[in-house]
């Protein structure tokens, strides 16, 4: 189990960042994302592999009305 | 257009010759009182204390304001007011989104004070022309126009019985009229209302600026709170500012480089990110259609849902493709690279009495496309651009008028209302021709647009009075809190964006806090007190915008690569220094982002007394309706019925295989309405307010705001 957003996520092994926005239905673009504090750069989404456990931060710069 | 013809018609009722002097620091140091009845104009001087409790903008308008009317004083009393007032970083070009004006008003819809903001070059030309602040009071026997000439250093009230009072024809002829020549036009400024602002109580106002390019007067609005109404209730057919001579320091700033260093930067930036970014310069704010849908959060069938499978019909790409002007330099003010004021050049009406005519609609906004749009079930580009320029043109407001057709559709599939009452009009969901013939009626003053005119509460009166309605059921489901119309963006799933709607001064819009992505989706600020937090910040930051003369745009439309890793990234700090940075420039000043935040609590403290002075303003008011915290019907729930249940579950702790659908709902209902009191007494408290909603002597202290005219207000509440 992870964290995503303060909120438990099942875990799967070689999950990557793409494949948590995949499932959460996020949009993947105005975000900044975060894995246990350490900022993930857009480009990296594909490949950072998340951990059991860890923390992700998945923050939507979205100013809205 | 026979300009000679409608000018030989005018009638000089006085004149007011004053002396041009330069502004200093961001002030013109001077506000303009024009008294109607009297036909009276005066020059008032701005005080320093107006300076330091006040700032400007709608400080000044709800200053002004509470020195003009009584407690007991309503929107149709003469001695209520409508006054305008950019604020002292207003009209600087080197900082996109510097062009705002705050009009405050006493509302025909909520009772009390209303504020509204609006872009055009309304609010600069009026400061160039040397006044802080315009203060109309009174009302006019016959119908005139305002004309100040900030070059000739005159005020003049005109009777004007000719013109059109429709804002798009009104804005060409005036614009016409007092411009010297062609290319003088853009230097006149008009504020227009329009026909269903006479007939109707969510009247708007038009404010223009003219595009060299189009050559075209577009219209920008202050549209919430009925401050149209009030304009044509005193009679005001339009005002008309003209000043020639805009260059890039008209406010005579203290210090000009931090102010151009943050203009380079960020031009810079909207340049690199903007088009993957929110592509305001492609299609404005309704950007956000297609992502609203994506996350449940887009108003459909009267807030019933927040997705449709039709919204693609509608969405930004639809809008670029087939109507939006691009490429086209669309900003509301000089300086604007965001340029978020996206127009559809020659669009043919298809309805009403311009049918056939090709008119350049500005918009739409997101509020408009999803109240004229989804909130009504009309996924119809072509239908949200012609109640676009109808509600313009006609002078009344797109979000109240969507929110209250959607109310009404809902009524009308419901049975709560019928075709006999509603005169025969098919007032289903989708039905555009309905939608068109309401708002012709609301020009024309007749039918059921005049019921539906009065917006949702007091038509939630006609129903249960006249029709036989439940007033409970209609309370639920009806979108208006404290009297205003809700504005466009579901909040069932987003506890701080109810305390975003209801915890607030004027009423439902989204302009005091839009909490929603970071409280749903990011889940940042999961405890009450981390909700309470936001609902204290980001309330007071944005109502500084409106003491300055910003816009809330290039705050957090736009996005600096710093924020990826900065510790408050909703905050955007970087720009928030900007704002800093360009606020000590023009005046002198060295506040602080503390000292940024205090400057609003004082105006927003202020505004909230006075509403307590008027009888509101207490915990009551700041009540909401259930369909803005959860699922009023059967209906609804079970379109969420997976979400609803697994809360049930989660959340509260019960098991839902082993509950009917009644008792889910009654759980649901009885834990949200709870959730929402616990919210407004983290908020009360965090406010330094008392459980009733009222601020305490102690936080007038602080701010220095202990003045003796509101401890005697407050003190009848503590």
């Amino acid at each position: 189990m992870i964290q995503v957003n303060n909120n438990p996520f099942p875990y799967d092994n070689n999950m990557t960042i793409s494949d948590i926005l995949k499932k959460k239905k996020y949009m993947d673009h105005m975000i900044v994302v975060r894995i246990n504090g350490n900022h993930v750069r857009p480009e990296e989404y594909n490949t950072k592999v998340v951990k059991d456990g860890d923390d992700v931060k998945v923050i939507h710069l979205f100013g809205g009305g | 257009m026979q300009i000679e013809k409608l000018r030989s018609e005018h009638k000089l009722l006085t004149e007011f010759k004053y002396d041009l002097q330069p502004i200093e620091k961001g002030y013109a140091n001077r506000t303009l009182y024009i008294n109607l009845s009297e036909n009276h104009i005066e020059s008032q001087p701005v005080t320093q204390f107006m300076k330091d409790k006040f700032v400007g903008g709608k400080g000044f308008g709800l200053y002004k304001l509470w020195h003009a009317v009584k407690p007991e004083t309503r929107w149709q009393d003469p001695e209520n007011e409508i006054i305008i007032a950019p604020g002292p970083v207003a009209g600087i070009t080197q900082y996109p989104g510097t062009g705002k004006s705050l009009v405050v008003s006493i509302s025909p819809l909520t009772d009390m004070i209303i504020d509204s903001n609006v872009g055009g070059y309304v609010g600069p030309f009026l400061k160039f022309s040397g006044w802080d602040a315009l203060e109309i009071q009174g009302k006019a026997e016959k119908d005139v126009i305002i004309v100040i000439d900030g070059n000739d250093g005159t005020v003049k009230i005109e009777e004007a019985p000719l013109e059109a009072v429709d804002g798009h024809v009104l804005g060409e002829q005036l614009t016409e009229m007092y411009a010297k020549d062609e290319d003088d036009m853009r230097n006149v400024s008009v504020v227009t209302a329009g026909t269903a602002a006479e007939n109707t109580l969510i009247g708007l106002l038009n404010f223009t600026f003219y595009d060299t390019r189009k050559k075209v007067a577009r219209l920008k609005q202050a549209g919430r709170g009925g401050i149209g109404t009030v304009f044509r209730d005193k009679k005001v057919k339009g005002i008309v500012i003209r000043y020639a001579g805009t260059h890039g320091n008209m406010n005579n700033v203290d210090d000009i480089a931090p102010i151009n260093k943050a203009g380079i930067t960020i031009h810079k930036q909207i340049d690199k990110l903007d088009d993957v970014q929110c592509r305001m310069r492609q299609v404005g704010t309704a950007n956000i259609v297609e992502v609203m849908d994506a996350y449940d959060l887009l108003p459909t069938h009267n807030y019933q849902y927040g997705s449709h499978k039709d919204t693609v019909k509608i969405d930004s790409h639809t809008f670029i493709k087939n109507y939006l002007s691009q490429n086209s330099p669309d900003g509301c003010w000089y300086g604007c690279s965001l340029s978020c004021a996206k127009a559809a050049e020659g669009f043919k009406l298809e309805s009403g009495p311009y049918k056939g005519d090709k008119v350049c609609v500005d918009g739409p906004e997101y509020e408009t496309a999803a109240g004229c749009g989804s909130n009504i079930g009309v996924f119809d580009a072509h239908a949200i651009l012609e109640l676009n320029f109808y509600c313009d043109t006609y002078g009344i407001d797109t979000i109240s008028f969507g929110t209250l057709t959607a109310f009404v559709m809902e009524c009308y599939e419901r049975g709560i209302i019928t075709k006999e009452q509603t005169g025969g009009l098919e007032l289903t969901f989708g039905n555009k021709w309905a939608a068109y013939e309401l708002i012709h009626q609301m020009s024309r003053g007749e039918g059921f647009g005049k019921i539906a005119g009065l917006g949702i509460r007091k038509m939630k009166d006609v129903f249960v009075n006249e029709f036989g309605a439940d007033r409970d059921f209609l309370n639920d489901i009806g979108m208006e809190q404290k009297g205003l119309e809700y504005s466009e963006y579901m909040s069932k799933e987003s506890l701080a964006q109810q305390g975003g709607y209801g915890l607030t001064n004027k009423g439902p819009q989204h302009d005091e806090a839009w909490l929603i992505f970071m409280d749903m989706v990011n889940n940042q600020i999961p405890s009450f007190e981390d909700k309470a937090e936001a609902l204290h910040y980001f309330p007071m930051f944005r109502t500084w915008f409106g003491l300055c003369g910003f816009c809330k745009l290039p705050w957090n439309d736009t996005t600096p690569e710093s924020n990826a890793t900065a510790d408050e990234p909703a905050k955007m700090p970087e720009h928030v220094q900007n704002y800093v940075n360009i606020f000590n420039g023009v005046t002198g000043l060295s506040i602080d982002r503390d000292e940024l935040i205090r400057q609003s609590e004082r105006v927003y403290n202020f505004q909230r007394i006075f509403n307590i002075r008027m009888g509101k303003g207490l915990r009551v008011h700041d009540a909401t309706p259930y369909r803005s915290m959860g699922p009023v019907t059967k209906e609804e729930y079970l379109s969420r019925e997976e979400r609803y249940d697994g809360q049930l579950k989660d959340i509260i702790g019960l098991d839902p295989t082993e509950m009917s659908l009644e008792d889910k709902m009654a759980a649901t209902r009885k834990h949200r309405e709870a959730q929402y009191e616990k919210l407004t007494d983290a908020v009360y408290k965090r406010r330094g307010w008392t459980p009733n909603g009222v601020p305490t002597v102690e936080k007038l202290s602080d701010l220095g705001m202990d003045l003796p005219e509101l401890v005697e207000v407050i003190n009848k509440h503590l």
